[in-house]
């Protein structure tokens, strides 16, 4: 897909994201904004999906196929929409996002058989370690697709991602693209004063892991970019972490840079201006 | 009554990996995973024939539990052991999430549990396990009582398609089971008919209830002994056609009297058929270092324990 187009989806996908969280009144918009452009790129463009006609199939097992896992599951609206977007289920089904009997969880589920979710997320710090088994299961049935997994930075404050970190390189998982979506929030404020996390990338580093930066996580092209230059990277032993500088609430002016939109709801007249900044590309759901 | 005798006294963790032995020659989907306790779960056997399908996850059981999550995604059929203790309290989140809420075919194996794990004290002596592990929706909870039942356990909860959670220990034990036996995941065993009392034991109790039972017999009562090997699903008709019968319950666990064998059993007692009913458990408490014998002693886990508490649960009738 062209890069105008992918964006004209990214602009698609944050109408949805403040709809969708303005509809219940509960969500996470301001994360989901940030990583339109990562989800995007990955669906539309770089990973490798079984396909009947044109539409995704789902199966859970994956196999021959490329995996995604998102561990920061908060950010659900932007999955999801990225997922009806691309086929896996009908669009409509965004209008029912944490409302009773949905299968759009508050936090990403496999209890509902939502397609394209092959994990619960949403208690944080056990996605990189999903991730890293469902690598090791490709490897162990030669199988040569490869596996993504989003984490956040506030997330890096879990102790479970670090043994997982170490675990990675210590097995050689280079099937693994692991990404951290650097936006600096978190719930109660910057990262830097909540708990700093200092140098994630050369933390990663040391670990035995090779990093990337993408600088403009929210430019299409810088993100289609680091994605080549890292899937390029990966086979050589090594796990590969890409640390995705974003913004958080990007793409809506009075959102963006700011923790307080982490888990906060717009109002119908915040609504309006966020949809006014927004362009509608492929139809409202 | 039926007289079980035993020639020989063994660990249900070597059960355990007996079991995976086979597993390893019979499954290629079964991996084996483990937290830097390889000797202790005994899967020498199983690695050796079969290193490429064993994951070593270093000191890191949080890391262990999703990564035997993500395994199943690729069809594999993880079993992640390591001691009860670190396979279910310091995991707990994690197999909730991971494991229970995403219904994944992982088995959890859980070593050392209980008070019989003996020196290492109370740190390593999980009395909670079985309560917290019945509490998640979707999971089954297996305690085989020997050697035999053990091995015969791990092999078929890889046909069983769901999480699981199977128990196990260090003492060496009688082995008084069969050795062919076919496991029968939620079908409660007896091991001895009565008429005066029911006896529901799991685990290293077992053992017990039947040593308590030829005890009982030469005082003149006539308990029936059951091997609740299967936490849950609960054979609740097991239970309910032997209270029936009896009228009266005893309960022995190698656990926390709250939250384990004995609360499920009182459930179903509530529900269907109100009867006495004594708990042979551990009484809330933390355990402490000790030989195993010793331990069982003083926790008031031993036969003796279990006649005494049959003949209360006998006058409550």
């Amino acid at each position: 897909m062209e890069i105008e187009q992918l964006e004209k989806v990214a602009s698609q996908v944050r109408r949805d994201i403040v709809r969708m969280v303005h509809g219940c009144q509960s969500g996470h918009p301001g994360g989901s904004l940030g990583c339109t452009e990562l989800l995007v790129a990955l669906y539309f463009e770089r990973l490798k999906l079984k396909e009947q006609d044109g539409k995704p199939v789902f199966d859970m097992n994956g196999t021959d196929e490329d995996l995604f896992f998102l561990s920061n599951g908060h950010i659900s609206p932007v999955w999801y929409s990225v997922l009806a977007r691309r086929g896996y289920f009908p669009v409509a089904e965004l209008a029912t996002f944490r409302k009773l009997d949905s299968r759009l969880q508050g936090h990403p589920t496999t209890h509902e058989h939502l397609e394209g979710i092959r994990i619960a997320s949403g208690s944080l710090g056990q996605g990189l370690s999903v991730a890293l088994g469902a690598a090791m299961a490709k490897k162990l049935n030669n199988d040569k697709g490869h596996v993504y997994v989003l984490m956040g930075d506030g997330e890096q404050q879990e102790g479970q991602v670090w043994e997982a970190a170490g675990f990675a390189p210590h097995h050689e998982v280079d099937n693994l693209i692991a990404f951290i979506d650097l936006n600096g929030q978190q719930i109660d404020g910057p990262t830097v004063k909540v708990m700093n996390n200092r140098d994630l990338g050369k933390k990663y580093e040391a670990f035995g892991w090779e990093v990337i930066s993408i600088e403009e996580g929210n430019d299409m092209a810088a993100v289609l970019k680091g994605l080549y230059e890292a899937k390029s990277r990966l086979g050589h032993g090594r796990p590969i972490l890409i640390l995705l500088h974003t913004g958080m609430g990007f793409g809506v002016d009075f959102m963006m840079g700011s923790h307080k939109w982490h888990g906060v709801a717009p109002n119908d007249e915040q609504l309006a201006a966020a949809l006014g900044q927004l362009e509608e590309t492929l139809g409202d759901y | 009554m039926k007289k079980y005798t035993f020639t020989e006294k063994k660990d249900t963790r070597s059960g355990f990996g007996a079991g995976m032995h086979v597993l390893g020659q019979q499954n290629p989907n079964v991996v084996a995973l483990c937290a830097d306790l390889v000797g202790s779960l005994k899967l020498e056997p199983f690695i050796k024939e079969n290193p490429e399908r064993f994951i070593q996850c270093g000191i890191s059981e949080a890391n262990m539990i999703g990564l035997s999550a993500g395994l199943t995604i690729g069809g594999k059929i993880p079993f992640a052991t390591t001691f009860a203790n670190f396979a279910t309290g310091r995991v707990y989140d994690q197999i909730r999430q991971s494991v229970a809420y995403s219904n994944k075919n992982v088995k959890i194996c859980a070593s050392h549990a209980g008070l019989t794990l003996g020196e290492d004290g109370a740190t390593h002596q999980i009395l909670e396990d079985l309560g917290m592990m019945k509490m998640l929706p979707g999971m089954t909870v297996i305690n085989p009582c020997d050697f035999n039942q053990t091995k015969a356990a791990t092999i078929a909860i890889a046909e069983y398609e769901g999480p699981v959670y199977l128990r196990f220990g260090r003492p060496v034990i009688p082995v008084f089971t069969d050795p062919d036996q076919k496991f029968e995941i939620g079908k409660a065993w007896m091991v001895n008919e009565g008429t005066d009392v029911s006896i529901f034991a799991t685990g290293h109790m077992v053992w017990e209830a039947i040593q308590a039972g030829e005890m009982l017999e030469a005082e003149g009562i006539n308990a029936e002994i059951i091997n609740i090997h299967t936490i849950k699903p609960l054979d609740e008709e097991a239970i309910l056609k032997s209270v029936e019968k009896t009228g009266c319950v005893v309960t022995a666990e190698e656990h926390n009297r709250i939250g384990g064998l004995g609360d499920s059993v009182a459930q179903v007692l509530v529900k269907h058929k109100l009867a006495p009913q004594e708990y042979v458990a551990v009484n809330d408490s933390f355990g402490e270092s000790g030989t195993p014998a010793q331990l069982l002693e003083k926790y008031g886990l031993t036969a003796k324990h279990i006649v005494e508490a049959a003949k209360r649960a006998i006058a409550r009738k």
